[in-house]
């Protein structure tokens, strides 16, 4: 039984494609996971630096899931990502030389359990609040873990960091080496993987139902939702995306201190993202490659300022442009190529 | 009849101010039930009470035969209990397709699932485009909703409380602030809705109330003045003084 009766026949065949169309590969989209994986023979000198930059967006891509498409207003994923960090380097640690403990794929998963766990605990204190309140509570528990890192040095090592990280082949097959091969393609692989989870998400009941709560959440609990379910889970999600993010790093630098917790970590990913626009899924990668290679142009044109011309782009970005670099290229291609039907796309 | 919503010595205090004062009320299976008065009056303080936005100060709430005065507002909406707000509450970003396919997803407990695509399910879409086609929606359904005119954001806003399937719908000024010309559609759409369901209307516009209304209920100063059909309560000379001094404040 209807609560409306029902007069007009209803097209749903045509709904329901432009509602599926939201969710198919763009050609822009095929095209940015070919060029990531050619960087290995383009630029096979810097690989190094790309995993670093594949990390960094996947870091920046947990915030995504959070922030641009739940509206967690977060300075916390460095925490999660510090956690997952030493959970992947002990493991590592512990496990050398016996194979089964010291598998990446194993050091991940713990990571990600670790990360996770804290995510799902510390979810309920973000729950509640306004964005300040979310703000500075995130903040609180990054710093907490930071300190905790520092002062457990039985465990850590302490401000020295953990020495002897090292994780066994991956897959039992492709072993760590100094040029950063491997290091590369494991990343860009569990990057690709996460990738197509986090898309998934997006684009699910699940996803848009995080949108709604985001665009309003009295509406959302009005229409019976269980908002604060989805917030948990969301924010869970996005601690376990950060906490694989530090395995990465501690994998592939063999090496875990507590800069991989400190505060810059989560401020640089929310710039990141920012950078490249929230809510795209593609903001915190396009931003992670963007801000790193500008980091290292910028300093080595002017070693001692760099970070005044970043802040500066940073700015005129915010200030000016909408959406970070995917907000701009929006509205450059709306400009010129009006889309056809007055489409929502959030 | 069976009693569907109920209040029993509902009151509600803002510090020194009354704004719920011993409500006592009854809604019935089926009813067309206007709530009137003055501004001011409690009028929607009251429904965020219904609703769970605002929590009494004392009496209870019982919907279906069950204490809700304690229940959240998502329980509440679950348990068959759908609103509308005087104030758009609109996901600005979505279209209304969007919207209402969230809104029937979450009534069928299929909002959490992220394995699925959305749009996968073709009777939940059917069902949301069915809905806005009765409604008028049909021709705006791709549109972002933040760009809509005033008057189908309100239709919208109708859509969403009606694609729960309530048993008991509170619609809190529908037709405020819609320009005259859209007015009737917004009429026409209320007085569609099905008759399983509980209706109250909250309403400044006399005209709506006296088209829709079975049984009216005026409110004052928060408490319930006075109680009954059409006809009595616009031939009650209370009625009339309470309405009148206020048209005579306005008018001066």
């Amino acid at each position: 039984m209807s609560a409306v009766d029902v007069k007009a026949p209803a097209n749903g065949a045509t709904a329901r494609l432009s509602l599926l169309a939201g969710a198919r590969w763009r050609w822009y989209e095929i095209a940015f996971w070919i060029v990531v994986p050619s960087l290995y023979f383009l630029a096979p000198t810097k690989l190094t630096l790309l995993s670093e930059i594949l990390i960094l967006g996947l870091l920046a891509l947990s915030i995504d899931l959070v922030l641009g498409f739940a509206g967690i207003v977060t300075l916390g994923q460095g925490g999660f990502f510090g956690l997952g960090a030493y959970a992947a380097a002990l493991m590592a640690k512990w496990g050398a030389g016996t194979a089964p403990l010291s598998d990446p794929l194993l050091g991940l998963a713990v990571a990600a359990g670790v990360a996770g766990i804290a995510g799902f605990l510390t979810s309920f204190l973000v729950l509640r609040g306004s964005d300040l309140t979310r703000l500075m509570v995130t903040l609180g528990l990054a710093l907490i873990v930071d300190e905790t890192a520092n002062k457990m040095k039985w465990l850590t090592g302490g401000s020295d960091g953990l020495q002897g990280v090292l994780p066994a082949p991956v897959l039992g097959v492709w072993d760590f080496d100094l040029y950063g091969r491997v290091a590369f393609c494991y990343a860009l692989a569990v990057l690709f993987v996460l990738f197509l989870v986090a898309r998934q998400i997006t684009k699910s009941p699940f996803g848009l139902s995080l949108q709604a709560i985001k665009g309003n959440p009295l509406r959302a609990r009005t229409i019976g939702m269980p908002v604060n379910a989805r917030l948990v889970a969301i924010y869970t999600i996005g601690a376990m995306f950060a906490g694989v993010a530090g395995g990465l790093l501690a994998q592939t630098t063999q090496f875990a201190s507590p800069d991989m917790v400190a505060f810059h970590r989560s401020a640089d990913a929310l710039l990141i993202l920012i950078f490249g626009g929230a809510g795209y899924l593609y903001g915190g990668l396009i931003g992670a490659g963007v801000f790193r290679v500008m980091q290292d142009i910028l300093s080595n044109i002017t070693p001692q300022y760099w970070q005044f011309w970043l802040g500066l782009v940073l700015l005129m970005l915010v200030l000016f442009v909408r959406g970070g670099i995917l907000g701009l290229l929006r509205a450059t291609r709306d400009r010129f190529f009006p889309p056809s039907s007055d489409k929502a796309a959030p | 009849m069976t009693v569907v919503l109920e209040t029993r010595n509902l009151c509600k205090s803002f510090g020194g101010i009354t704004a719920t004062d011993n409500v006592t009320f009854k809604l019935e299976a089926g009813a067309r039930h206007a709530l009137i008065g003055p501004n001011g009056a409690g009028k929607t303080t009251f429904v965020n009470q219904l609703s769970g936005v605002l929590s009494p100060t004392s009496g209870t709430i019982i919907l279906n035969g069950q204490d809700i005065t304690n229940w959240s507002v998502r329980r509440r909406a679950t348990s068959g209990l759908a609103r509308t707000f005087q104030i758009n509450q609109l996901f600005a970003d979505f279209t209304p397709l969007q919207t209402i396919l969230l809104a029937i997803t979450e009534r069928e407990n299929a909002g959490s699932q992220w394995w699925r695509t959305s749009g996968a399910r073709s009777d939940f879409v059917d069902e949301s485009v069915t809905l806005l086609t009765s409604l008028g929606l049909a021709d705006v359904m791709q549109q972002r909703v933040g760009s809509l005119a005033y008057g189908r954001q309100r239709l919208l806003e109708i859509a969403i409380a009606v694609a729960a399937k309530p048993s008991v719908l509170l619609l809190d000024e529908p037709a405020a602030g819609v320009p005259e010309s859209d007015r009737d559609q917004i009429l026409d759409v209320v007085d569609s809705l099905s008759a399983d369901v509980a209706l109250v209307l909250i309403e400044h516009d006399m005209d709506l109330v006296f088209r829709f209304a079975k049984s009216i209920s005026v409110l004052v100063n928060g408490a319930l003045f006075v109680e009954g059909t059409p006809a009595e309560i616009a031939n009650d000379p209370r009625v009339r003084q309470v309405y009148l001094g206020e048209e005579e404040l306005l008018h001066v």
